[in-house]
């Protein structure tokens, strides 16, 4: 075992772990910040495939925002504790759909791909994806990128249109 | 691979030196509970309910305002790593992908999204 699969095995563990914290744990806080780990694990396993530019994405947006995002749903809860977790199944039709259009999807790109293969991934010399992500985003990829600021646009002003919905006040007391 | 090994190296040490702390304390320090050191910290004064309450929703929108220019910014990142090579047009694009933001910032300004109440 060299190097490489030991810190491998090391994300691995961090990400399995943690994630089962998120699953079986009956304190939602806990599972919230377990799940900093397991985005985190991921982010090093995303490293660890030359993946720079992934691994910064995973941990600005995921670690820094998503789950910020989450942990302000958790507080906007009221039991946080000890919760029953109870998931039936509905919709079979409609999810077993859903997930065999997915299931084709992802198989169609794992299929089709140019897996770069190599025996010993650890001894590829460092190259930074982030280099030629920004090139193809700003030569060929262009209106993509700015597509792309425009749905960020709609976001930013669907997330105002919610936040300004005062016309309800809520019962809770506002705690400063 | 070699440039991680510092970040490696920081989480290592990061984490070590926190376990460290936290034996040492265990071992070392005095520990003489009593109920006054037991109660919750609140700032002196005898804690007056649960902290476990309903948080206002106006966090909420802060945090998804929030998330959004995050992504911004991870737009930022591969175009400042090689901003030379890009040039002049380059430079004009995210100009323009920042002033589309900036549309949606002022946006949220006039309509008071970021004001408290």
């Amino acid at each position: 075992m060299n190097m490489y699969e030991i810190i491998f095995y090391f994300f691995a563990f961090i990400t399995v772990a943690s994630a089962s914290v998120v699953v079986f744990s009956r304190n939602i806080i806990y599972a919230a910040f377990s799940l900093l780990f397991t985005f985190f694990g991921v982010a090093g396993i995303y490293v660890l495939l030359n993946a720079d530019f992934l691994a910064i994405t995973q941990l600005l947006i995921y670690v820094g925002g998503i789950l910020v995002l989450l942990l302000f749903g958790v507080m906007l809860t009221t039991n946080t504790v000890n919760i029953d977790i109870k998931s039936g199944s509905m919709n079979v039709l409609a999810a077993a759909s859903v997930v065999a259009a997915l299931a084709g999807l992802l198989g169609g790109v794992f299929w089709t791909s140019d897996w770069f293969v190599s025996k010993q991934m650890g001894e590829l010399p460092a190259q930074t994806t982030s280099k030629e992500i920004g090139t193809a985003l700003i030569t060929t990829h262009v209106l993509p990128f700015e597509i792309a600021s425009v749905i960020l646009l709609v976001a930013i002003v669907g997330a105002a249109m919610m936040a300004r919905r005062e016309g309800i006040k809520s019962q809770i007391p506002s705690s400063k | 691979m070699q440039s991680y090994i510092p970040i490696f190296l920081m989480i290592g040490v990061s984490a070590f030196l926190g376990i460290v702390f936290l034996v040492l304390q265990r071992f070392l320090g005095p520990h003489r509970p009593n109920p006054e050191k037991l109660s919750t910290y609140e700032s002196g004064m005898p804690p007056v309910k649960s902290a476990r309450e309903r948080f206002s929703v106006k966090y909420y929108m802060v945090a998804v305002l929030f998330i959004l220019f995050d992504i911004e910014v991870i737009f930022l990142y591969p175009w400042a790593v090689n901003f030379r090579a890009l040039g002049l047009f380059g430079y004009v694009e995210m100009i323009l992908f920042i002033l589309i933001l900036l549309v949606g910032y002022l946006y949220i300004l006039k309509k008071g999204a970021l004001q408290w109440d």
